[in-house]
C-alpha cells in the first residue's frame, strides 16, 4: 500500500518540470508552427496589435523563403551555415585530435596545457566575439601582427569583405544534392560489397545509379526560381570561424582525451609487439576506436553551429550582410520588423535542421543504455 | 621507437605555438584594456602600453556594475531553481520507474537542443501576456524552465550510481518517497549538484539569444550590455576589453579553481555522460 501511495507521490514530483517542459518546449514549438502558416505581421501596423487579424496562408512563407524573389537572403543565410558548420567542424575536429594526441605523450606539464587549451569554452560567445571584432579590425590586431617581426601588413577586411567564392546557381540546388546523395549511396554500396553484404549492396547500387540519372537529366530542369541566382562562401566567414576554433576545439581536445585514455596500454603494447611503428599504431589502432567520439563529438558541434548566434552578433553585428546566418534572421525578422510569422518560419526550418541531427542522435544513445 | 623518443623537443615545440595561439587574444585583451583611448592606434595594437590605464577597468565598472549586478541575480536565482527541480526528478526518473519513463524523459531531453527561435516567439508572447516582459523574473523563468533537461540528465546518471540495495534497506527502515531523498539521496547529492552548478551557472551567465529579446535597458545582463557597447559606433576600445575582462572573470575563476566538475558537466552534456 505504502509502496504505490510513495510511486504516486514520485509521479506528482516530476509533474511541473513535466508540464513546464511540455508547455514551454513542445506547446510553444507548435504555436511557433502555427504561427508560419499565418500571416501575422505580414501588415505592420497589426504586428503588435492586442487583437491582430490573423489570416491562415498555408506554405506562403515556406514557399516565400525558398523561392521568393525578396527572400533571397535567407537562402544565402543557409549557404552560409553549410560552409561554416563544414569548416568549424574540420576546425575542432582536426585541431582538438591534434593537441589531444600530442598531450597524449606522457607530456610534463600536461594539466596546464589542457587548462589552457579548454579555458575558451568558459568563455561567453559575446566575450569571444567582442575580443574577435577587435582583434580582426582591417588596419590594427592580426592584420599587422606581421609587422612587429618587419613584414608587411595584411590588407583582409576580415569581416566586411564582399568576396564570395565557390559559387553556384540556388536552381542546381536539387540537381546537387541528388548527385551527392547518389555518390554516398555509391560509396555505401562499396563498402557493403566488401563486407559481404550482397544485398545492400545491390539495394544501394541501384538507387544510386536511379537517384545519379535523375539528378543528371530531369534533375537539371528542376527550376526553383525563374532567374538564376548565385550563392556561394563567404570569405568573410574566416574569421568567424577562427573565433569559433579557438573557442570550441578545446572541448574535443576534452573527449578525444577522454577517448584516448580510455583505450588500455595492453592494446598499445601488442601493437608494438607486433611491430607497428608509432604512426601505424594511431592509424590501425586508436583512431578506429575514436571514430565513436568523432561521431557524437559531429553531432554536438553541429547543432551549435546551426544555431550559432550570439557569436556573429557580437563579432559583426546583427546587421552585417556578409555574415549572416539563419538563427540571426530569424531575430531580425521577428524582433526587429515584426513580421512575426516570417521568422516563425525560419525558426522551424532551423529546428527541423536541428531535429534531424540530434533525434537519431537522442535515439542510438538511450535504446543503447536501456539495452544495458 | 628510439627516433620517436628523441625528436620529443617537436613535440613540446608544437605545443609551445599551439598555447601562444591560443593567448595572443588574451595578451590582446589585457594591453588593450590597460592602454589610454588616446594611446590606442591600430597601428600599435600589439605593444605594451606606455602607462598602466587603471581608470578603463574604473570607468567600465560605472557602466556594467548595475548589469553584473543583473547577471548575478539571474545566475544564482535560476541555477538554484533548476538544481533543485532537476535533483527532485533524476530521483525520481533513476529510482522511481513507472510506466512511460522511457517516453517522458527523452522528450524532456530534446528540450535542451532545440534552437530557442522556435520557441521565442510564443515565449516573448507569453511572457508579455503575463507582465513578465522587459524584467529580470522572465528572464529567470525561461532559464528555469529550459534548464531543466541538463540538469535532470545530469542527476538521473548521478544518482544511477546509487545502488538500489541502499534505498531498499531505507524501505525496510520505513522510510518513504521523500525520507529516502533527505535520509538517503540528498546527502550523496554534493557531487552532482557541483558539477550541475557548475555547469548552469556558467551557462546562464553566458547565454545571450534569451538576454537580448526579454530584457530592457533596466534588468539586461552583462552579455548584453557588452555586445551593445563593442558593437556601438566609434568605440574606445580599452572600454569594452576591461568589460570583456569583467564578463569573463566569474565564470573563468569558476573553471580554473573547478576545473575538473566542469569538464565533467562537457561531457554530461554529450548525453551519456
Amino acid at each position: 500500500m505504502k509502496l504505490t501511495r510513495d510511486r504516486w507521490t514520485a509521479i506528482l514530483m516530476l509533474l511541473p518540470s513535466v508540464v513546464l517542459i511540455g508547455v514551454f518546449v513542445y506547446g510553444f514549438i507548435g504555436q511557433t508552427a502555427w504561427t508560419s502558416f499565418s500571416d501575422w505581421g505580414r501588415v505592420s501596423s497589426q504586428a503588435l496589435a492586442v487583437n491582430p487579424e490573423i489570416e491562415m496562408v498555408g506554405w506562403q512563407n515556406y514557399r516565400d523563403l525558398f523561392t521568393g524573389f525578396i527572400d533571397v537572403r535567407f537562402r544565402q543565410d543557409l549557404v552560409n551555415t553549410f560552409f561554416f558548420t563544414i569548416f568549424f567542424l574540420a576546425g575542432c575536429l582536426g585541431l582538438g585530435l591534434g593537441l589531444a594526441f600530442l598531450l597524449d605523450q606522457d607530456v610534463k606539464g600536461e594539466g596546464f596545457f589542457r587548462t589552457l587549451f579548454l579555458f575558451p569554452m568558459s568563455l561567453s560567445f559575446v566575450v569571444t566575439g567582442t575580443i574577435w571584432r577587435w582583434m580582426l579590425q582591417p588596419r590594427g590586431g592580426v592584420n599587422v601582427l606581421p609587422t612587429t617581426v618587419g613584414l608587411p601588413a595584411w590588407e583582409f577586411r576580415w569581416l566586411t569583405d564582399r568576396t564570395q567564392i565557390w559559387r553556384f546557381d540556388w536552381n542546381a540546388l536539387p540537381g546537387m544534392t541528388g548527385l551527392l546523395v547518389a555518390a554516398i549511396l555509391l560509396v555505401v554500396a562499396l563498402s557493403s560489397w566488401r563486407g559481404g553484404r550482397r544485398l545492400r549492396a545491390a539495394v544501394a547500387l541501384a538507387s544510386g545509379v536511379m537517384l545519379g540519372a535523375w539528378a543528371l537529366t530531369l534533375g537539371r530542369s528542376v527550376a526553383l526560381l525563374p532567374f538564376p541566382e548565385l550563392h556561394g562562401f563567404n570569405i568573410a566567414f574566416v574569421g568567424i570561424i577562427l573565433a569559433a576554433v579557438w573557442q570550441m576545439s578545446g572541448y574535443t581536445m576534452a573527449l578525444y582525451l577522454a577517448g584516448l585514455r580510455g583505450i588500455p596500454s595492453e592494446l598499445r603494447e601488442a601493437a608494438r609487439v607486433d611491430g607497428a611503428n608509432e604512426i601505424q599504431l594511431y592509424r590501425h589502432v586508436v583512431l578506429p576506436l575514436l571514430q565513436p567520439i568523432t561521431l557524437s563529438a559531429m553531432i554536438i558541434l553541429g547543432h551549435i553551429s546551426l544555431k550559432i548566434f550570439d557569436l556573429i552578433f557580437a563579432m559583426a553585428g546583427a546587421d552585417n550582410a556578409t555574415t549572416d546566418v539563419p538563427a540571426l534572421l530569424m531575430y531580425l525578422t521577428a524582433f526587429r520588423a515584426n513580421q512575426f510569422s516570417k521568422g516563425a518560419a525560419i525558426a522551424m526550418v532551423l529546428l527541423v535542421m536541428v531535429a534531424a541531427v540530434i533525434v537519431p542522435y537522442l535515439w542510438t544513445s538511450l535504446r543503447g543504455e536501456t539495452r544495458r | 621507437m628510439t627516433t620517436w623518443r628523441r625528436h620529443r623537443w617537436v613535440i613540446y615545440l608544437l605545443l609551445a605555438i599551439a598555447s601562444a595561439t591560443f593567448l595572443l587574444p588574451v595578451y590582446l585583451v589585457v594591453v588593450t584594456s590597460l592602454k589610454a583611448p588616446a594611446d590606442i592606434n591600430l597601428a600599435t595594437t600589439w605593444s605594451i602600453p606606455q602607462a598602466w590605464h587603471w581608470k578603463s577597468f574604473a570607468d567600465a565598472w560605472v557602466v556594467f556594475s548595475p548589469k553584473l549586478a543583473n547577471s548575478f541575480t539571474l545566475t544564482i536565482v535560476a541555477t538554484i531553481a533548476s538544481a533543485l527541480m532537476g535533483s527532485m526528478n533524476g530521483y525520481v526518473l533513476s529510482k522511481w520507474r513507472f510506466p512511460g519513463a522511457n517516453v517522458v524523459f527523452p522528450l524532456m531531453l530534446f528540450g535542451m537542443f532545440i534552437p530557442y527561435q522556435a520557441i521565442l516567439i510564443p515565449l516573448f508572447e507569453f511572457l508579455r501576456s503575463v507582465g513578465l516582459y522587459g524584467g529580470l523574473t522572465g528572464l529567470i523563468l525561461a532559464h528555469v524552465v529550459y534548464g531543466l533537461p541538463i540538469t535532470t540528465l545530469i542527476f538521473r546518471n548521478y544518482y544511477a550510481e546509487i545502488p538500489d540495495e541502499m534505498l531498499e534497506a531505507g524501505k525496510i527502515d520505513g522510510a518513504g518517497f521523500f525520507g529516502l531523498y533527505g535520509r538517503i539521496v540528498f546527502p550523496l547529492s554534493l557531487p552532482g549538484f557541483v558539477v550541475v552548478i557548475i555547469w548552469q551557472f556558467t551557462q546562464i551567465w553566458n547565454e545571450f539569444l534569451f538576454a537580448v529579446t526579454l530584457t530592457s535597458q533596466e534588468s539586461q545582463p552583462i552579455t548584453v550590455a557588452l555586445a551593445q557597447l563593442a558593437g556601438g559606433e566609434a568605440v574606445r576600445w580599452n572600454l569594452p576589453m576591461a568589460g570583456a575582462i569583467m564578463a569573463a572573470l566569474p565564470t573563468l575563476l569558476v573553471y580554473i579553481l573547478l576545473g575538473r566538475y566542469f569538464v565533467k558537466g562537457l561531457l554530461a552534456g554529450s548525453v551519456k555522460g
